[in-house]
């Protein structure tokens, strides 16, 4: 065990008070200075936080970007999301296997660079897109591709690639990104010049119960997607016993084709810190958490520069914009690669630097959240809406959108359109209007709501966007004419076996026979009573799984049978000997015939 | 205990106390919900979701959702015993499980389960995964080949033995338990360990006592899993 090692871990566990729940922020710091948490290092860390060495292993062994097995100094993350692979991602997988000369998932012999496979990492609008360390390439060709691992081959550094800046604060010294906002269509509440911080200067001169009946009487929902109350978790979470309590942003948008929290964390951060000021100030926290994708790594410099300007200017910290008493303080908790975190209790569980295993319902977050203390966890634009209606107030908020579904929603929206971004609509837009907007020609399908939720046909572009009718966290993906949808549907299915935490039977396995079953239809070895066997399935997943992942993930296939069915009965056929489709006589055949070193005299 | 909580399994009045789950009334009330990660004096884990049952229309499982006043619970329905044969399916085809030579055999509460709930053969492909078995201890071997992840042994070395001795590492279906050392044998383990001693399958075995008992006496050679719960009732 080297002195090195040992050192690393001592000055990673120091720095975050040898603190257990602070095991996330010491695994990241170990992987990145080390290329792996290897077993030595769990060792390590264990002792130095006092905890069992397998439970180090369990929480590393958890999340994609951590790993035992040394990586590349440099690791290329090619995204293979549907919208990626739609726009080339394989070529240019092809053309970083090729270049480098080593396959995906493995890492160069000279321990440079390692080359993986990554879902979706927020950029579905300028796809296909990579990460190399913590910075983002987007847009990528082949050609670009090639001249990349050449450059990366003869030494340079993965910050070195980015030769242009994106707009707005993607060119800020401490982001100096090359990814793009596209914001498309603005809005009235979030996309829109504000006197900044009217909402907090607003909330504190009023009680926090009256803060929280103005958010009653918005109707604010989250818009992570669940759609639950905003105002309503705040008073269950300020009614809860306890003398320390949490405010938590969920800023871990992992739903395959969103990518809005990405441009508000870029272009609307001090709205969000402002909307989790109030929250504090509502619920009578001190303490807010951002749970921060780490695939938005490459914000998380500027993002912290932000906090300690708010805190120089009184906007965080002790006795904020001079209110005696209200202090509320935020620190930024990063993730390492796992869908499930953005379940606000899996979430509740990696900052707690555990496993990204979804908690035991009830209690709920409002009663015993993070550390056990009553947590409000909000998604980054439920946050910055607070902001705003604050701000203005609830009857001017309340009467945008629609009845059941106030304000207006970001969409993130991409694939077959010629705009791809961000579109700030109020609720109760129309989806073929959407789809105009977009520029999307010949569509044939619309994902909305990404993967956990609906794909819908042509019948249905009339409907419109809100929590009563087609609900969504946001993500949109266009399909045209030219995909095909049981391909989505396998691809989709790939991505929640990948991202399935495993606690729970029905998702762990039930969504891996899901696949099995689709690729096999996909093989051609469907048969008409296929479409039962995954309706079963479907339904056995959803109903009994534990979180959202499994009650949502079998979508892709329910609603590809509802509304695509003819894509199905086209390729499910019954077989003309009498035969399930799946059992081929001649190939079953082939050992014993090698064996036998004749062919079969009947077949 | 000076409240009482009223409320219906599948129409019937069934009383408990404040702060029970479903699970820990039903058993006192005799009334049977199939399970198999629940093991009671454990913290419940929630995780094999045998024991869905609808409380007022919505899925719950029994072993972590507190009893409340007035609730409709539904358990014995055939939309949820189709649900539970699935998920036992699941289990057979994601491990390799072979109760025809296995020690815990008729002792076994996965098979005992799925005789119960009537399967005779799992509806779904057998996934063959690549397990790990472990005989380094001398008294005990882990086949991780049977193992259902229902986490007792997790919870019974962390909670009750107070040793950590087991953990799950990995996710999705790669998800798998893990010892606190390379091997069982680097841990601190012990056969009179709780965790040795909750397995409902045959993933922790005790060496030298498999196939002790004849068949014909084997736990539930004679009545079906249950049935010990069942007899409570008035």
């Amino acid at each position: 065990m080297s002195e090195k090692l040992f050192q690393i871990i001592k000055k990673a566990c120091e720095s975050c008070g040898n603190d257990r729940a602070r095991l996330m922020d010491i695994v990241i710091a170990v992987q990145k200075n080390c290329g792996a948490v290897t077993i030595d290092a769990m060792e390590l860390i264990a002792k130095q936080v006092k905890v069992q060495r397998v439970d180090v292993e369990s929480v590393v062994s958890f999340y994609s970007f951590l790993s035992k097995e040394e990586k590349g100094k440099i690791v290329i993350r090619i995204c293979n999301d549907v919208v990626d692979l739609m726009k080339g991602a394989d070529n240019i997988a092809k053309a970083f296997s090729e270049t480098l000369g080593i396959k995906v998932g493995q890492t160069s012999a000279d321990g440079t660079i390692s080359l993986e496979y990554t879902p979706c990492i927020g950029l579905s609008d300028q796809a296909p897109a990579i990460l190399v360390n913590e910075v983002a390439i987007t847009n990528l060709s082949v050609d670009k591709a090639k001249s990349i691992s050449k450059a990366l081959l003869s030494g340079a550094s993965p910050e070195s690639l980015t030769k242009e800046f994106g707009d707005g604060n993607n060119s800020d010294e401490l982001v100096r990104s090359m990814v793009k906002n596209n914001i498309v269509k603005k809005g009235s509440v979030i996309f829109v010049e504000r006197v900044a911080e009217a909402g907090l200067k607003k909330a504190i001169t009023l009680k926090p119960e009256d803060v929280i009946s103005i958010i009653k009487s918005s109707k604010l929902r989250g818009r992570g997607g669940a759609g639950f109350p905003t105002g309503m978790k705040w008073e269950f979470t300020r009614a809860a016993k306890g003398n320390k309590k949490y405010v938590v942003c969920n800023a871990d948008e992992g739903e395959p084709g969103t990518f809005k929290d990405r441009v508000l964390l870029t272009e609307k951060f001090d709205m969000l810190c402002e909307g989790m000021a109030i929250g504090g100030y509502c619920i009578g926290s001190d303490s807010g958490i951002i749970y921060l994708r780490g695939e938005y790594s490459y914000l998380k410099a500027f993002l912290e520069n932000k906090l300690s300007k708010r805190k120089k200017a009184s906007l965080l910290g002790k006795s904020i914009c001079g209110k005696n008493g209200f202090n509320f303080d935020i620190r930024i908790q990063i993730g390492a690669g796992a869908y499930i975190c953005g379940e606000e209790t899996a979430l509740i569980s990696s900052c707690e630097g555990l496993r990204g295993d979804p908690k035991t319902r009830p209690p709920f977050p409002a009663q015993k959240g993070y550390l056990a203390s009553p947590t409000t966890v909000n998604n980054v634009e439920t946050f910055c809406s607070v902001a705003r209606i604050i701000e203005k107030d609830a009857a001017w908020y309340s009467v945008i959108g629609t009845k059941g579904s106030t304000g207006t929603k970001i969409l993130s929206v991409s694939g077959d359109c010629s705009k791809p971004g961000i579109y700030e609509y109020d609720f109760g837009v129309k989806v073929s209007d959407m789809l105009k907007d977009a520029g999307a020609k010949d569509t044939k399908a619309v994902l909305i709501g990404g993967p956990s939720g609906q794909l819908i046909g042509k019948k249905d572009f009339g409907r419109i966007i809100c929590y009563d009718d087609l609900a969504t966290g946001g993500s949109i993906v266009i399909f045209n004419s030219s995909r095909n949808i049981l391909e989505i549907v396998k691809s989709y299915l790939e991505f929640f076996v990948e991202e399935s935490c495993g606690y729970c039977t029905p998702c762990r396995t039930g969504n891996v026979l899901l696949l099995n079953k689709i690729e096999e239809i996909l093989e051609g070895k469907g048969e008409p009573s296929d479409i039962k066997y995954l309706e079963d399935l479907c339904s056995t997943v959803k109903v009994t799984s534990r979180c959202g992942l499994g009650q949502t993930s079998p979508n892709p296939v329910t609603s590809s049978i509802r509304n695509f069915r003819e894509v199905y009965e086209a390729v499910l056929k019954t077989n003309e000997d009498g035969r399930q489709p799946t059992f081929d006589i001649k190939a079953s055949l082939e050992v014993a015939e090698a064996l036998q070193g004749r062919k079969s005299v009947i077949y | 205990m000076d409240k009482t909580i009223t409320f219906k399994i599948d129409g019937v009045d069934v009383k408990g106390c404040p702060g029970q789950t479903i699970m820990e009334a039903a058993d006192k009330a005799g009334v049977y919900i199939p399970r198999l990660c629940y093991m009671k004096d454990l913290t419940p884990h929630g995780s094999c979701r045998v024991c869905t049952v609808k409380v007022d229309g919505r899925a719950q499982a029994a072993c972590t959702q507190p009893i409340a006043e007035g609730v409709e619970v539904e358990n014995n329905t055939d939309e949820l015993n189709e649900k539970r044969r699935n998920i036992i399916d699941m289990f057979f085809v994601e491990g390799n499980h072979f109760c025809m030579f296995c020690e815990k055999s008729g002792n076994c509460e996965l098979q005992a389960v799925a005789y119960r709930l009537g399967i005779c053969a799992p509806k779904y492909p057998f996934q063959f995964p690549d397990r790990s078995l472990d005989a380094t201890h001398p008294d005990i071997f882990i086949d991780r080949n049977r193992c259902i992840l229902c986490g007792r042994c997790v919870n019974a070395s962390r909670d009750v033995d107070g040793k950590s001795v087991f953990e799950f590492v990995g996710r999705g279906a790669n998800k798998k338990i893990a010892v606190n050392s390379d091997t069982l044998a680097g841990t601190n383990m012990s056969v009179t360990d709780k965790a040795a001693n909750v397995c409902p399958v045959g993933a922790i075995i005790k060496k030298r006592v498999g196939f002790a008992v004849p068949i014909g006496k084997r736990l539930y050679d004679t009545q079906p899993i249950g049935s010990d719960i069942e007899v409570t009732k008035s």
